[in-house]
């Protein structure tokens, strides 16, 4: 028997201490069966990619507002790559400009929401990028 | 690596890997197919010396701050560590925040501290057979001293403390009803009371209320249990207490108890395993029993296993 | 509460009969908090003792404002948060304001600024210059302020963990451009303890923390006399998701471990307490946020007089800066902002605040151009001429739901202050994180109200449109922190290192023991020790604060 729990992290990288974002985020996953990693604020793209290789999450999270999500969200992929979870999936949410998603889409973040998306559709991703993964990861 | 095949996970696994350690975890703990070739490929030797510390006590106590202490002073002795963190699942989503990494994070580019967290998941059995699993794993990955910590509040999490060698209760000055509430249970499980925020008012009075206990559950050779003080923000106390675990340790294995703990932790981890394995097959032969739901469900329970021992090849 | 026979003829008649052929659109109306709101306040809603409880401008409990004209003498000064990028194009963005009507200035730093390190510093990466002005040394300050004379203009800065350094640069700022420290005006935030709970910026653990505040308003009680030396900020409380009576009780509380701690210090209170101000968040819930700041106002008096017995009128007032609340504003048909704006500007000016900042339209989406940020000082300065509120001193006293709602939160503030102080004091509770914990509820609470639709967002969960055209943004450079790296550089090897290792000396000597730190981080600061040199001195010292230790 196996078991479908999807476990993420959730990560703040770099300076900004605006977590209530991501906290709504975290226990909104939590309400909808997951299991959450989170590593409260001010973590380096390094910390966060070896927590989240030692905890094998299914999918990463990483919020920030304060700008510095276009060199931040990819150290965070590319973090992981050298740490062989490369196939881990990162999605991310902030004060993120149009022209910034579809860079850090190129970068290999998988997805990012702006302020005002309905919580639901966050969810959906989340559950869409573990799935997959489990199904790679098992195939 | 992303370890997609078993041979490069359990080569990843010798090489002690961090992320063939963390998927290794997950495997077990979903009792995913490679589990078995997983957990036979462990060194018993490595599982067989290993510490395992088990760390409780109510919310507030600050076992995660004291835990990440016990990190700090074992690292600086050169030891490898792993770490078992245990949350509860929330019971009406089956989801679980499991917010101990964030005391730990500082440790999280030291290769040689592996935190893993874990969801009670609101199973009936399977936790300390999961738990199990993952102390095995870490031991095999090289950790000399793994550490279980958990909020000692509902039976799972009780159980959990039996797999550990030897057990701390971490309490602190203000938390009034909760260590109430929890001196029947942990106090009986416990072979060491940590009184943590040592420096808060009240700390005193708690300490003196603790002695009494630790006399009156004085061991078999009337020695009391110990009672030590911490401030674990500080790092104070944490050396003392490190070496009253190392004392009683070697006092246990001296004695026998160490082996007796380890034999009846062994027992509590098949009969978690057993018990998790028949769960579906016992389900499902309930699931198709057609007949009607108005007699009585414990002579059809023995009806089901009197079923299962003439089907007993059927169960793997 | 006894209901008088004319109110219950109304509710049996006009009452019923209306609502039986128009049903309310709810069965409950309540505040963000769960606080339910009547159909309609009557006299017999409030039982205050008008002299007591509400009283006059300008005399204790100042319910009603702590200025006896207010706005008829002097409008509110109109202050805009601004810095961003470099300290050469934050001077430009000051220059601009001042020459729009800015009437004092507020500066945002950078993160790695906020929190103690140099440009250069690993985990400044991606952060420097973009949410505030970078300063590494006072070489950047002095750029910051050039052409700007520090004995006219009053200036504020939101600059907390690293207060006492910024502090020392301005100070230095002004006597190289011969204006002496007793002239300097403004505020710095310095209130650490909203950073453990709200905002994040912290450095070193909350006892040291403590001290550096005390030191600063010791040494600032006898250097500048006109600076207030502290900004005890509701504000990001409210930002984080807490209820108005959240950001009422746990400022007031952070306000009154201040006050202790300063005591403990062997301060004098009359002396210290005229220099503490406070800073509010402006959400659009236009009534609650009067009788919030008319609570806050007289739950200090009384917490002032009352139970620290301090002597001077001045010392009772709660003197208060205002900012609108930046969560409130949505990505989407951005120019529904200005109408929020407007909304929360009116409520700060209707609950008496002595600074406003307005938030600028496009701020939920970037950092403001210089348009919207004229656009958001228009809407102030529309408010002040415009629209007659500034006209008559605290125009919605007397009303009974305003004063009803001000009796409310100052009984729920109060009785959340006794709480924490029964769990052991603000630093417990912070460290046991019972008041992040509250915090978090509330917020958690308010954002599913959006998701399920019972709290409408206009534009957001409901009325919403395709929008193709996005509007201009402000976009910093990203060659801004190679340039100020590249500063810093400059500045490290222009310096005299000899010195600035004495001063470094000298400053950890004092650390250790327990002298006022303020001199030696002044003497620092003019050798050109860095920000993130003289904290480095002092994370080693002191330790450092760490999310849930």
């Amino acid at each position: 028997m196996s078991n479908t729990t999807y476990r993420v992290l959730i990560g703040k990288p770099g300076l900004d201490g605006h977590d209530r974002g991501a906290k709504f985020i975290a226990r909104a996953l939590r309400d909808n069966g997951f299991e959450v990693i989170y590593t409260g604020i001010r973590r380096s793209p390094e910390e966060i990619a070896a927590a989240a290789v030692q905890e094998d999450v299914a999918a990463v999270g990483l919020s920030s507002l304060s700008g510095a999500h276009i060199r931040l969200f990819p150290a965070v992929v590319e973090c992981l790559r050298k740490a062989g979870a490369g196939d881990i999936p990162v999605i991310g949410g902030g004060v993120i400009p149009d022209e910034d998603i579809t860079l850090l889409k190129e970068k290999g973040v998988e997805a990012i929401f702006t302020p005002g998306t309905p919580v639901d559709q966050i969810i959906a991703a989340f559950t869409a990028a573990c799935s997959k993964h489990h199904e790679t990861r098992n195939a | 690596m992303a370890h997609t095949s078993l041979t490069s996970l359990l080569d990843g696994l010798a090489k002690q890997d961090p992320r063939a350690i963390g998927r290794a975890i997950s495997i077990v703990e979903d009792n995913g197919p490679e589990a078995d070739a997983i957990l036979l490929s462990l060194d018993r030797d490595l599982v067989k010396n290993t510490t395992v510390l088990g760390i409780t006590g109510p919310p507030g106590a600050g076992k995660s701050t004291l835990t990440s202490q016990i990190i700090s002073t074992c690292r600086s002795r050169g030891e490898r560590v792993g770490i078992i963190a245990i949350d509860p699942t929330s019971p009406l989503s089956g989801g679980a925040i499991l917010g101990d990494r964030i005391r730990m994070m500082r440790h999280s580019l030291d290769r040689d501290v592996i935190v893993r967290s874990m969801a009670t998941r609101g199973r009936l059995g399977g936790l300390c057979g999961a738990a199990g699993a993952a102390v095995r794993i870490m031991a095999g990955a090289g950790c000399q001293r793994i550490i279980i910590e958990t909020v000692g509040v509902g039976q799972s999490e009780m159980d959990i403390i039996r797999l550990a060698d030897i057990t701390a209760l971490v309490m602190a000055p203000g938390l009034g009803d909760d260590i109430q509430a929890m001196k029947a249970g942990l106090l009986e499980v416990a072979d060491l009371l940590v009184i943590n925020k040592a420096d808060m008012a009240g700390a005193e009075t708690l300490f003196m209320d603790m002695e009494a206990v630790a006399h009156e559950r004085a061991d078999k050779s009337n020695r009391p249990i110990a009672v030590c003080r911490t401030v674990a923000s500080e790092g104070k106390g944490v050396e003392e207490l490190l070496a009253e675990i190392a004392a009683l340790e070697n006092q246990h294995r001296a004695s026998g108890e160490h082996d007796r703990r380890r034999s009846r932790s062994y027992d509590l981890e098949v009969l978690d395993w057993a018990m998790e394995m028949m769960r579906p097959h016992i389900l499902q032969k309930i699931q198709k029993d057609s007949g009607e739901r108005w007699g009585d469900p414990k002579l059809q329970a023995a009806n089901i296993l009197k079923q299962m021992k003439v089907d007993h090849d059927k169960i793997s | 509460m006894t209901k008088s026979p004319d109110f219950l003829n109304w509710q049996e008649n006009e009452l019923h009969k209306s609502i039986s052929r128009f049903p309310e659109r709810k069965e409950k109306f309540t505040n963000h908090g769960g606080g339910e709101i009547n159909r309609l306040y009557i006299p017999e809603h409030i039982d205050d003792h008008y002299t007591d409880d509400i009283g006059f401008p300008g005399r204790y409990p100042f319910t009603r404002g702590v200025q006896p004209s207010m706005y008829r003498g002097r409008l509110w000064t109109m202050r805009q948060y601004a810095g961003f990028s470099t300290a050469a194009e934050s001077n430009k963005r000051f220059r601009y304001l001042l020459d729009h009507g800015t009437t004092g200035l507020s500066i945002a730093f950078d993160l790695p600024t906020q929190i103690g390190y140099d440009s250069d510093h690993s985990m400044s990466t991606g952060e420097v210059g973009k949410v505030g002005v970078a300063i590494d040394s006072l070489a950047d300050m002095e750029t910051l302020f050039d052409a700007i004379p520090l004995d006219k203009v009053s200036t504020s800065m939101t600059i907390n963990s690293p207060a006492a350094m910024l502090l020392a640069m301005y100070v230095a700022v002004a006597e190289k451009q011969g204006a002496s420290a007793d002239k300097i005006k403004g505020t710095i935030q310095n209130d650490i303890l909203k950073e453990y709970v709200a905002r994040g910026t912290y450095i070193f653990p909350p006892k040291p923390s403590l001290r550096l505040i005390t030191n600063i308003f010791q040494w600032c009680g006898e250097q500048t006399p006109s600076f207030n030396t502290i900004s005890i900020s509701g504000y990001h409380i409210r930002e984080a998701g807490s209820t108005a009576v959240q950001e009422v009780a746990f400022t007031l509380a952070n306000g009154i471990t201040y006050v202790q701690a300063a005591l403990d210090a062997g301060l004098e209170l009359d002396h210290f307490a005229r220099r503490l101000s406070f800073f509010f968040n402006a959400s659009s819930d236009l009534l609650e946020e009067v009788a919030k700041y008319r609570a806050a106002r007289r739950l200090w008096a009384r917490i002032m007089k009352v139970r620290f017995g301090a002597k001077n009128p001045t010392s009772w007032m709660l003197r208060f800066h205002t900012q609108t609340a930046g969560s409130s504003l949505a990505a989407q048909q951005i120019d529904n902002n200005i109408v929020r704006v407007t909304i929360q500007a009116l409520a700060a000016v209707l609950g008496g605040t002595q600074s406003l900042h307005t938030n600028s339209r496009d701020e939920a989406l970037s950092l403001p151009t210089e348009e919207s940020v004229r656009t958001a000082l228009r809407t102030q300065q529309v408010i002040a001429h415009e629209s007659g509120v500034a006209e008559t001193v605290d125009p919605l006293a007397g009303s009974y739901y305003v004063e009803q709602l001000t009796n409310k939160i100052e009984q729920e503030a109060s009785a959340l202050i006794s709480k924490i102080e029964d769990n052991g004091g603000v630093v417990r509770c912070i460290e046991e994180g019972f008041i992040q914990r509250q915090i978090e509820n509330s917020a958690y609470e308010y954002q599913q109200e959006i998701e399920r639709g019972e709290r409408i967002i206009v534009g957001v969960n409901k009325f919403e449109i395709e929008e193709e055209t996005k509007p201009p943004l402000l976009r910093v450079d990203p060659r801004v922190e190679d340039d100020q790296v590249a500063r810093l550089r400059e500045v490290k090897a222009n310096r005299n290192s000899d010195q600035v290792e004495k001063c470094l000396n000298t400053l950890k000597a004092a650390a250790t023991g327990d002298t006022n730190l303020m001199p030696p981080i002044i003497a620092a600061v003019k050798e050109y020790a860095t920000l993130g040199e003289i904290c480095d001195v002092l994370r080693s010292v002191f330790g450092e604060y760490r999310e849930g230790c």
